[in-house]
């Protein structure tokens, strides 16, 4: 799962080649902007079929704590 | 004597869609206040209950609507009386960058926002319920123009709408029947609830004017276009956005 997140997250943010960990900040990433929220929230919404809140999502720091966001959600 | 006011629809029925919240339900009210007999109809039958309890007067009316299909628009149009003017504010967005837009996705949003608007008026026209001089009302947006992030698939609805809003007006010219639309900036609505709190206040900073707008000031410019005031006014485009389209 974990796997699999990383490599479409890379992709979705335009970050290929690049070396991306659970445990990285994702905001502060260079490629981090409004269009890069847009597009990993769209993304999950189109690959694991999971809405993540806006306010929620705001609360979320880490890669790993979005596998267990979509993780959490998928078993609701 | 009562005071002067050009701008009263008293006596005129109006018809106003997705007026279950936001801009429609504030166009609602504030048509009911300035007299006329307001007909509503919204997705929600619990809100538009609201909307409906919030309606001054005794003339006015809460009707269920199913606008995805060309069978329930019609269906629809036979149960109405005859009308003065209709506001067509129902509507939804869905921000998706491009790479995630898709065909589900973009049905969606051009059935709500241009199909079921382009065949309710077709059908009000055709079953002869908008009576001489009555005028039509779109709420599109300044969005039909104006870029901003991942919201293509709602510019194009409102850019088409934009365009309908002309082709219509030209036809039913004949028929003095006067079609308009309003094109409101960002205005203080549930639609705006999916991004942050801070997002929102950067965003508010890029306004001349200083703030969002407030659905009635968007309600104030359908009551306009609908009363006798603008018996001389067609297809235009009216911009109210707190002058963000400026920059």
């Amino acid at each position: 799962m974990q796997e699999r997140f990383i490599s479409l997250f890379k992709e979705t943010l335009e970050m290929e080649g690049k070396n991306v960990q659970p445990g990285d900040l994702f905001r502060e990433y260079e490629e981090w902007d409004s269009m890069g929220q847009l597009s990993l929230i769209a993304m999950i919404d189109e690959e694991y079929d999971v809405v993540i809140e806006g306010k929620k999502f705001q609360e979320i720091q880490t890669i790993a704590q979005l596998v267990e966001a979509i993780e959490l959600e998928k078993t609701k | 004597m009562s005071l002067y006011n050009p701008f009263l629809l008293t006596d005129k029925t109006i018809l106003v869609t997705g007026a279950s919240s936001g801009i429609g339900k504030a166009i609602a009210i504030e048509c009911s206040k300035m007299g006329a007999n307001v007909i509503i109809t919204g997705r929600d039958q619990n809100r538009l209950k609201e909307t409906f309890s919030l309606l001054q007067g005794e003339g006015n009316l809460q009707l269920i609507a199913d606008f995805s299909t060309t069978e329930g628009i019609n269906s629809f149009v036979e149960k109405l009386p005859d009308l003065n003017g209709v506001v067509h504010a129902a509507g939804i967005i869905k921000r998706l960058p491009l790479k995630f837009i898709n065909e589900k996705a973009l049905n969606e949003l051009m059935q709500t926002n241009l199909y079921a608007p382009a065949l309710l008026t077709q059908q009000l026209y055709k079953k002869k319920k908008l009576i001489d001089k009555s005028s039509i009302v779109f709420i599109s947006s300044i969005a039909a123009s104006f870029s901003s992030i991942g919201n293509i698939m709602y510019m194009a609805s409102k850019g088409a709408l934009n365009s309908l809003c002309k082709g219509i007006a030209f036809e039913l010219s004949r028929n003095g029947i006067r079609v308009n639309s309003v094109l409101p900036g960002m205005v203080q609505t549930n639609l705006t609830k999916v991004i942050t709190e801070q997002e929102i206040q950067d965003d508010i900073k890029r306004y001349p004017l200083g703030r969002y707008g407030k659905p009635e000031e968007i309600a104030y410019a359908a009551v306009y276009l609908l009363s006798d005031t603008t018996q001389w006014m067609t297809g235009s485009l009216l911009t109210i956005d707190g002058g963000i389209t400026l920059r």
